[in-house]
């Protein structure tokens, strides 16, 4: 290969990887907030992902509605659903006794019976969107941006830029921070811890929506493919530091360019792997992220 | 040998021998396949407990620790020519066709327990220092990871599969696949012998110390480490020997059958279903739950993934309702109090 040819692929593959790491953020931003926040081991959230992916599919090719739309739509569906999940998982786990064990298998239970689900609907076949502007690509000279790719990254960044002010910025926000630390001194200023949880993991439940409608912007989807988010997601979320809004951004763009960098220059099916890679350096040398403070 | 462990023992070579001759008097290969399938989740549901169950420390990656032992035969079986071996010359003897099966197959069972028991330590030396929940994630994300290496290693088949071709007959065995379902029968029976004797000594009462509070426990002069690795490499070597033995039974190994999460679910809700307190828990929930997917299966009463669906739904009823599982319902039933 000729150098002009092997930059003007690392060009390409630099910002392919940029776009697929803010849309990765869109995908983990949820689970930061679960585990790292709330102390909630939601493992089913690669599922939900799924679920949205299928639900934007459902209502695209029944009303032929654009998935950006259908996104917003059913964004509080996800979040009502999200709140009755925490409801069942209050009830029965985390009010009871202190066995992390049971919650991790409800969430594992929930995450093989949604994955099963979905293949007993709509079997493993491959599944898209129609839109107008799936196929269109932005050139900049040698590099070309697809739109299919750049949404998904908008929208990422937006998730975690909302996100972010929401949990600085206000009143509720700095409750769902101090909610897993310090319940007490909640209940003590007139706050429901329980509450708190339960409206913070509907968010983080509907941001699965958003996540799922722009994976299906990106490609056509099958059931099985939520299990390769599965490694990509904690990945993110683990380098990121749990529960840190930007270290999930960072660290999403930083997996999305390793492979893209891996799937040019390697080959494609290599690039799950890139993912477990990360995460099991980051949990040998680094457990608290790469920003986290342990 | 005390009392205790002479009735078990016993009883564990009596119904082993049950099982074996049962089987054999049926003369069907339906029930050979059947009893095979249940005494694999056995040994699966066995090995998760050792560290879920004893330790308090999910695994996601049977599937995973499985796979490498079935990987790990078609590797050598390929490596060193055993394909189209008809006899071995050792110098003073020959072990010819009908014998060979003796040396290779529980030689095959060693190396990938070997090999899984060792993937399991080394993901357990890199993870299990921090909170459970991120060895849960690692387990369930290595599953992936070494599916993607196989995928992506033609030697041993890649997408496709690989074949492997097994001796036509073994000396004293009507088939070779009842040669096998007799090996199948005694690592069942090791494992569970295993489990009760880990369960036993300072290992089991250490994890124990392990599940109620770490801190504590390491506080208190428990080597928590170290017997955090123990359970791992002993659990991943049990899924290793078992995934070892599978080729030879079904002759083909493909990434998707041998990485699935079906294993997985079933080796965690057997013994949640079961009960993860004692090594019959795990025992009792294989029988019930491997027997029910295997009837409803092979009598084509429901599809794959409405049994699958049971299987999962079921799994959460009993982490809701009855946390203790079968046992835990069992001893409530007598007024005995529930650990």
């Amino acid at each position: 290969m000729e150098i002009s040819t092997i930059l003007d692929l690392l060009a390409n593959a630099l910002v392919a990887g940029i776009m697929l790491g803010g849309f990765y953020a869109a995908v983990s931003i949820g689970i930061s907030i679960s585990f790292g926040m709330l102390d909630i081991a939601n493992i089913s959230h690669p599922a939900m992902i799924m679920l949205g992916s299928f639900m934007a599919y459902l209502i695209n090719s029944h009303w032929g509605l654009d998935p950006l739309l259908i996104m917003l739509l059913i964004a509080p569906l996800f979040g009502l659903l999200g709140m009755g999940i925490y409801r069942v998982y209050f009830q029965l786990f985390e009010s009871r006794e202190k066995d992390p064990r049971r919650g991790l298998a409800f969430f594992f239970g929930l995450l093989f019976v949604t994955d099963v689900l979905l293949i007993l609907f709509f079997g493993a076949d491959l599944r898209g969107v129609e839109t107008s502007y799936v196929d269109t690509v932005l050139n900049f000279g040698v590099v070309g941006i697809p739109l299919r790719l750049l949404i998904p990254f908008f929208i990422g960044v937006l998730v975690v830029l909302c996100m972010h002010l929401f949990l600085t910025r206000t009143f509720f926000g700095l409750a769902v921070a101090a909610v897993s630390q310090e319940p007490l001194g909640l209940r003590l200023m007139g706050v429901d811890p329980v509450r708190v949880k339960q409206i913070a993991f509907g968010l983080s439940v509907a941001t699965a929506a958003l996540g799922g409608a722009a994976l299906i912007i990106i490609q056509p989807v099958e059931p099985a493919l939520g299990r390769e988010y599965i490694g990509r997601v904690f990945a993110v979320c683990v380098l990121g530091g749990m529960g840190s809004m930007s270290g999930t951004l960072f660290a999403a763009i930083l997996l999305g360019v390793a492979e893209s960098l891996t799937s040019t220059f390697v080959g494609p099916s290599w690039s799950p792997a890139v993912a477990f890679g990360i995460l099991l350096f980051t949990l040998a040398w680094r457990p608290a992220g790469l920003m986290g403070r342990s | 040998m005390s009392s205790s462990n002479l009735r078990f023992y016993t009883g564990l070579l009596i119904a082993g021998a049950l099982v074996f001759f049962g089987v054999q008097a049926l003369a069907e290969g339906y029930y050979l396949l059947v009893a095979f399938y249940i005494l694999q989740y056995i040994v699966l549901a066995t090995a998760w407990n050792i560290l879920g169950g004893y330790g308090g420390y999910v695994n996601f990656g049977s599937a995973c620790f499985f796979a490498v032992g079935g990987y790990s035969t078609v590797f050598f079986y390929k490596l060193l020519g055993l394909q189209t071996l008809k006899s071995l010359d050792c110098g003073w003897f020959v072990i010819t066709g009908p014998y060979l099966s003796y040396l290779i197959i529980p030689a095959s069972v060693l190396v990938g327990a070997v090999i899984s028991g060792l993937m399991g330590l080394g993901t357990g030396y890199l993870t299990l220092r921090l909170r459970g929940v991120f060895f849960a994630i690692s387990t369930l994300a290595l599953t992936v990871v070494v599916q993607t290496l196989v995928l992506n290693w033609p030697y041993v088949g890649g997408a496709r599969g690989a074949y492997v071709m097994r001796s036509p007959s073994v000396a004293g065995f009507t088939s070779t696949n009842e040669f096998v379902f007799f090996v199948m029968l005694l690592i069942a029976m090791a494992a569970l012998a295993i489990a009760r004797s880990v369960e036993r000594r300072k290992l089991g009462a250490g994890l124990e110390a392990i599940r109620d509070d770490e801190d504590s426990a390491e506080c208190s002069g428990v080597p928590t480490l170290q017997l955090k690795l123990q359970a791992t490499t002993i659990s991943g070597a049990m899924m290793g020997a078992v995934g070892a033995l599978f080729p030879f039974f079904v002759t083909f190994v493909d990434p998707i059958g041998a990485f699935n999460l079906v294993h997985t679910v079933n080796s965690i809700a057997m013994p949640l279903i079961g009960g993860m307190t004692h090594w019959s828990g795990p025992l009792i929930g294989a029988i019930l739950l491997g027997g029910v997917q295997q009837y409803f299966g092979s009598k084509n009463m429901v599809t794959p993934e409405l049994s699958l669906l049971f299987v999962g739904v079921l799994m959460m009823v009993f982490v809701a309702i009855a946390p203790n599982g079968i046992l835990g319902l069992w001893q409530r039933l007598r007024g005995k109090d529930v650990k």
